[in-house]
């Protein structure tokens, strides 16, 4: 897929500079996040309950997370064998679809206490990156409203180091154990999952 | 508000301008803007196909024909027949669809007639189209087992057609005395569903295991291996003893004697090649074939129907595309998810074809989980492209396969979590 791609891209130039060759474009970035509906729910909205929506993640995260499951740095179930089928110009695509759909919130259990404690913690240790409740990710994973036990995988990922933390989510990170303890995430993962 | 008041204003300016020039009234251009699509079949292929034309094309008219009220999905039926799973939570409507401006219409089709472009029902209505879309699943080759017919499946169901049959087969286990022999009876390559055999043996005996430990499960199998093979294996000998002499899972390969000579159903005996297996539940999963609607329409060669793989077309009517388990799409198993997946490359040559514009570069992608015991499951996983000098679905290369080996507890356990939500979402991409 790979060299097709670069092939197909090539072709779409050489027509573009106004050449007579055929154009063959490759899949559309809109036919490839079809594929993706089946697991991640229609336009990426996940009725859950644990594979988490990828509607409306900034490019950058989406671009991120595509090419470390591909590279092999971030633990997965399935998405490191699916991420080697695509290009770096079909993932761009790709981002550029599920970055324009709009996020659908499902309503998911969370404890009420665990939700009431994790919005303080939340507030204070995490809201200088996941910003507006969570709602607003740019780089980020987007939290409000992201499935619980999603959260709570990509949580023990990082907290077991599978999952490469970086520098200013570590220091973070490190705070909020030193201060309150690894079980405050679980509070903060409830708070964040409510978010409507 | 204003929406609709312009809207209407452009109608009337429409209107106004076309009775000048004399020629027909605005309402009857609207009706014949509208190009019709039937599609044949209301399973994960046929529904998906008809969500996808009207998502994409809204000015179409999309009927869907599915000769029962509901649809029971076979992905899950085995947690049905574990006791893990109500049977009702595999069943989806046609309200979804309908909703989104599909007519769905309950009959059985009995007839296409491709030179007139228009298919025929049980009920005696006939249906003009533009293009059709022929999705109707598997049909059995019930021939292909000694001493077994159409009407033995009360007795020795398949279960391989979700709903009644799964009900059947969970009663039959149900009622089965503890130390008795569930005996299934594998089918050959190719068929629906690869790994699905070897997850019901697994969720039968995950069952037995809880509720009747001196039960027995063998499978006897015409081939020499199968899907996710390893992976299975793995969970038997973690699970069930698989192996040992005392293991709870046979598995009789067809080159150790697992072809079946002959079935006898009055003492429930299947005689192989070297042994008699006695059965106290027997489930015979028979050799498959495209659905009754694909042969009667012409469209088959062999078993299943030849398509040009880019839009799902078929080799031998044009106009019409056959989808899912029916069509020969070899490189891809026939699963849910494939015939979800080329569903969506059809709908997409569909429409084009339709505006008489080439059909966009297709793109296509399996995943499939199977479940093989508590809080255990993995997946196999494909990526595909379209290969144009070979008409071929191409796997890409590096890409895909299947769970890893010797994974932790806490792996296949978030495997099953990501399955049950991969059951969730296709549902709702396919029939909602």
């Amino acid at each position: 897929m790979k060299i097709e791609s670069r092939w197909f891209a090539a072709a779409a130039l050489v027509a573009a500079l106004g050449a007579s060759a055929p154009v063959a474009a490759g899949p559309s970035g809109e036919a490839m996040a079809a594929t993706c509906a089946g697991c991640h729910g229609p336009n990426g909205s996940s009725f859950g309950p644990v594979t988490p929506t990828i509607a409306s993640l900034s490019i950058d995260y989406f671009v991120m997370s595509m090419k470390d499951y591909r590279d092999g740095k971030r633990p997965a179930t399935v998405m490191d064998r699916i991420a080697k089928g695509y290009s770096d110009d079909d993932i761009a695509e790709m981002a550029k679809y599920f970055q324009k759909q709009k996020f659908v919130r499902y309503p998911q259990k969370t404890d009420v206490d665990k939700v009431k404690s994790g919005k303080a913690l939340a507030k204070r240790y995490c809201e200088s990156c996941h910003e507006d409740e969570g709602r607003i990710a740019e780089g980020v994973g987007m939290l409000a409203g992201q499935w619980l036990p999603y959260m709570e995988f990509s949580m023990q990922d990082f907290l077991s180091g599978k999952r490469q933390t970086e520098r200013r989510q570590k220091a973070k990170f490190d705070e909020v154990v030193r201060d309150k303890g690894e079980a405050a995430f679980i509070d903060i993962l409830h708070y964040y999952a409510s978010v409507k | 508000m204003t929406h609709s008041i312009d809207r209407r204003g452009f109608l009337r300016i429409g209107g106004a301008a076309l009775t000048l020039g004399g020629v027909v009234a605005a309402p009857h251009v609207a009706r014949a803007a509208g190009q019709k699509v039937v599609v044949v079949g209301g399973g994960p292929a046929g529904a998906t196909a008809a969500k996808y034309l009207k998502l994409g094309d809204p000015s179409l008219e999309v009927t869907l024909i599915e000769a029962n009220p509901d649809y029971y999905t076979c992905f899950m039926s085995n947690e049905v027949l574990a006791g893990d799973r109500k049977l009702e939570t595999l069943k989806v409507g046609f309200g979804g669809l309908g909703k989104r401006g599909v007519k769905v219409v309950h009959d059985l089709v009995t007839g296409i007639d491709v030179a007139a472009k228009s298919v025929a029902t049980k009920g005696g209505q006939k249906f003009a189209y533009d293009r059709c879309i022929v999705a109707p699943g598997i049909d059995f080759n019930f021939g292909g087992v000694p001493g077994y017919s159409e009407a033995d499946v009360e007795k020795a169901p398949h279960a391989w057609k979700a709903g009644p049959q799964t009900a059947l087969l969970r009663k039959q286990l149900e009622a089965m005395p503890d130390g008795g022999n569930f005996v299934m009876i594998a089918p050959p390559n190719p068929f629906r569903c690869p790994p699905g055999p070897y997850e019901r043996a697994s969720l039968v005996a995950h069952y037995f295991k809880k509720h009747k430990p001196k039960s027995k499960v063998i499978i006897l199998d015409p081939k020499d291996g199968f899907s996710k093979q390893g992976l299975f294996q793995q969970a038997w000998t973690k699970f069930y003893g698989f192996g040992t002499p005392d293991g709870m899972i046979q598995w009789v390969s067809g080159g150790k004697g697992g072809k079946v000579q002959k079935i006898d159903l009055s003492t429930m005996t299947v005689e192989t090649e070297f042994d008699k297996f006695k059965a106290d539940v027997l489930n015979v999963i028979p050799p498959q074939k495209a659905g009754k609607i694909a042969f009667d329409a012409g469209l088959v060669e062999g078993a299943w129907a030849p398509v040009s793989k880019d839009t799902m077309e078929s080799k031998k009517a044009p106009g019409v595309h056959v989808l899912g388990d029916a069509s020969e799409a070899a490189t891809m198993p026939k699963s849910g998810y494939s015939a979800n997946s080329q569903a969506k490359v059809a709908a997409a040559a569909a429409i084009a074809m339709l505006k008489g514009q080439p059909a966009p570069e297709p793109t296509y992608l399996n995943t499939c989980y199977s479940v093989a015991g508590q809080d255990h499951a993995f997946s196999v996983a494909g990526v595909y492209t379209y290969d144009k000098e070979k008409n071929s679905i191409a796997e890409v290369k590096g890409a895909g396969g299947l769970s890893k080996m010797d994974a932790s507890d806490a792996d296949r356990k978030r495997e099953l979590l990501y399955a049950h939500s991969w059951f969730e979402n296709i549902r709702a991409d396919s029939w909602g």
